[in-house]
Parts: structure tokens; sequence; C-alpha cells
């Protein structure tokens, strides 16, 4: 009878307790401590991961929020990450600078065209190591969309063969600019309207052919600026964000079209 | 030489005849839930054969020496996974303590091997091959060993199957094959090719 039956049963029970007892020792012994302050500090940044913040990471930007960075680097998150960062660590909330994301290629399906019928690998990455793209300008925005695969908020999309950045959903993360393979991607403060959509520095002859909206170099808004803001190098124009007033005379004065402006 | 030849021949079963998921099906869950990338190809077989060992280790003697003894070897199933459970938890928490390195590495399919059927199938394999005329260390060096095959085996498997199947990620598979029926297709052949192993060990070691 006892060994039959209750001594099979109270072996397995045993087992059962001495394991259970041992599992228990050992979460007392091998605990390892986390820290509250960075789980809480870490719940409030977006997730996104995209380096914006200068870190590897939300978890690295959490980690050095909790050892006294400032805390209105993360872009993405904007102002009401700031304050949310702020509100647990118990420091000041500081204004964050809002900026976004634009491409310097005005070159659509009107402006220009392609050299070659490409049927290779479908990504710009691949394309572009294909004797410099597709595109008659070797600068050119490729339209295979590997930067709106890597937008996480929807603001980048390929419009007649181009990408063009929405304004409204951009957050000025910086991960569709780490994407694109001719850099064509620039983010700039939010309050700047006019930009110039050209990064060709081939000359103007040359981008005239290619081209339609292409930045010849005439240097014409250099010298109708009135806060020199624009300076044009090596046959491309250039906008400082910081001296740029967004009068919009540039604008009117580019006879190509390749200085564009958000409603001014 | 003797002792080295009963090594090889525990092990090429292991390994090649018997391979535990495309001859005998046990872990089938890993091997087609985690074969898609071949880094966590790699790193689910090196937890599975950790796991195996410790397990093997742990579990032989309680057979051996408490089981056996007693007529108690219908038990085996219940008392194996209760100790395999807990080893498995105990192990977690030891590589998250001493080597969170390895842990970030390895520990997120530590709970998923828990109850994986190839553990316990292994554990009670070599109560099926154990021979009570043998000397205890002897036999517990094969149970060792052949645990140590069984996760080779396995882990050779999931490598291989990585490979087929990022084959077939960049062919043209028709719309009702994608996904898991190309998958299990494959899977099928690849075990019929694994076929082809069954008298090698015989012809090698006669």
């Amino acid at each position: 009878m006892f060994e039959a039956y209750i001594f099979p049963i109270l072996l397995v029970t045993g087992c059962g307790l001495l394991l259970s007892a041992i599992l228990v020792v050992a979460a007392k012994f091998m605990a390892v401590k986390t820290d509250e302050t960075y789980e809480k500090v870490r719940a409030e940044l977006p997730g996104v991961n995209c380096g914006a913040c200068g870190y590897a990471g939300c978890d690295d930007y959490a980690r050095a929020l909790c050892n006294g960075e400032k805390t209105n680097l993360c872009i993405p998150g904007g102002d009401k990450v700031s304050a949310a960062v702020s509100t647990v660590l118990g420091v000041e909330v500081a204004d964050v600078e809002e900026q976004f994301a634009i491409v310097k290629c005005g070159g659509n399906c009107n402006a220009t065209d392609y050299i070659m019928d490409y049927e290779g690998v479908k990504t710009c990455a691949a394309c572009n190591s294909f004797y410099q793209g597709r595109g008659s300008c070797s600068h050119a925005c490729l339209g295979f969309g590997d930067c709106v695969l890597a937008c996480k908020y929807d603001a980048i999309h390929i419009v007649d063969g181009v990408a063009v950045v929405d304004k409204s959903k951009c957050v000025g993360c910086g991960m569709c600019a780490r994407e694109c393979p001719n850099h064509l991607i620039d983010i700039i403060p939010a309050t700047s309207k006019v930009y110039v959509s050209c990064s060709s520095h081939d000359k103007g002859a040359q981008t005239r052919k290619v081209c339609k909206d292409g930045c010849i170099g005439c240097k014409k808004c250099e010298k109708a600026c009135p806060s020199g803001a624009i300076t044009v190098t090596d046959n491309l124009a250039h906008i400082d964000p910081k001296l740029c007033t967004n009068c919009g005379v540039c604008v009117g004065e580019c006879p190509t079209g390749a200085i564009k402006a958000y409603q001014i | 030489m003797e002792f080295a030849k009963n090594m090889m021949v525990i092990l090429l079963t292991a390994i090649l005849a018997e391979n535990f998921i495309l001859t005998k099906f046990l872990g089938i869950c890993p091997f087609l839930g985690v074969s898609k990338k071949l880094d966590s190809a790699i790193g689910m077989s090196a937890a599975v054969i950790f796991v195996m060992v410790i397990a093997t280790a742990v579990t032989f003697p309680i057979y051996v020496f408490l089981l056996a003894p007693y007529d108690l070897a219908y038990m085996e199933t219940l008392v194996f996974i209760l100790v395999i459970a807990a080893l498995v938890q105990l192990v977690e928490m030891v590589l998250k303590k001493f080597m969170p390195a390895l842990h970030r590495a390895l520990g997120v399919y530590l709970p998923l091997i828990t109850t994986n059927c190839a553990v316990l199938g292994v554990t009670m394999l070599d109560i099926d091959n154990w021979d009570p005329s043998v000397s205890f260390g002897t036999s517990f060096g094969n149970a060792l060993l052949y645990s140590i095959g069984a996760g080779l085996g396995f882990m050779l498997a999931m490598v291989l199957f990585a490979g087929v199947r990022s084959r077939l990620d960049s062919e043209n598979t028709p719309k009702c094959f994608q996904g898991m029926p190309i998958t299990l297709i494959a899977a099928a052949i690849v075990s019929v090719a694994f076929m082809g192993f069954g008298g090698v060990v015989d012809g090698l070691f006669q």
C-alpha cells in the first residue's frame, strides 16, 4: 500500500517542493537590481530608435537621462516627451527645437527622365551602385523609396518619381536622411520655409541639359537676397537657415524654379 | 580504440542517422519558428545544446537511483518534466546574474525550450538506451554524449534549413503555397534527404 501508492505521491510532491524552494532561494540570492527611474524614463520615450538625440536608440538616451542629460534632445517626441521626461526626473522643462526633412531634388517626371530601363533589385541603394543610378542627373532622386520604408510617421512618399515630404506629419527624426544613398535629404528647422530643391554640383549647361528644374549656379538669388542667407558654391545654391528670413525674393528670381517654398 | 569507436557510433547516430528533428520529428516548433535567420538559428541551437546536456546530467541519475530501484519507472515523464522546467528557470537566473552578455544573447530562447519535446525526448531516450548491467560511470558518460550529439544534430538541421529558407524567400512561389505550406514541403524534402544517412553508422563501423 505504502510502496505502491503513498511513496510515489510523496516522491513527486517532495520533488516539487524541493525544486520550488531552490528556485525561491535562488531568486532571492541572484536578483538583479533594476533601476526604477530608468524604467519610468524609458516608458516616456517614443521608442522609434532613430538616433536624432545623438544616442544609440531610446534605451541609450534613457540611460543618459538618468545620468543628467538634457531632456530636450528627442526630436520626434517634441515638447510632449520633453515635458513628460522632465516631470519624471524632476528637472525644469526645456523647449525642443522642431525640425523637418526636405528633399533636395525636384527632378520629377516633368523635369527630367531616365537614361536606362533598370531591371535590377528595386532599391535606391542597389540602383545607385549601378552606374550612378538611372536618372539623367547623377545626383537625382532614384524614386525606389528607401526613404519611404525608413519613415515610421508616413511622412514621405514618392510622387511622380521623386520623394516628397509631408510637412504636417514629419517630426524631423532623420531616419530618411540616413537611408538616402545620394544624401538628398536635409533636416532643417521648422521655421524655415524656403529651400533649394537641387543637389547637383554639375556646371550650369550640363544641369540644364539633364533637368529642367536644376540649379545652374547663375547667382541671381545670391545677388537678390537682402539678408545674405543664400550663397552659391560649386554651381549649387545653399540657404543658411539661421540667416534666412523667409522673404521669398529668391524664389521669384530663380530662372529654373530650383528654389521652392512652403506657404510664406 | 574501443572507447573512441563507441564515442563515434553514439555521436554519428545522434547527429546523422537518427537526427532529432529530421528523423524523429521532435522539436519541430523551434525548427519552423526560429530557422528564418541564420544568427537566431545558431543562437537557438546553442541554447538547446546547453539545456539538453544539463537536463540529461540531472535526470539520468534521478532515474537510476530514485525511480528504477523502487519500480517507479512509470513516473518518468512527470518527474522529468518537473525537473527540466525548474532547471531551465534556474539556468536563466544564473545566466542573468553572472553572465549578462550571454543572457542577452540566448536568454530569450530559454523559456521557449523549457517544455520542448526534443529536450524531454533526449532524457527519455537516454533511459531507453540505458543498459543496467554496465557501470554507472560508463552509462552516464554515454548518456551525456548522446545528448551532446542530439544537440549538435539539432544545430545541423536548423542551420541547413535556415539556408534552405533564405533560398526560398527569393523564389517565385505560387500564391497558395507562400509562407508555411512551402516551408513544410521543403522541410519534408530535407527530411527525406536525411534518410540517406540511414546506413551510415552500421556501414562505417561494421
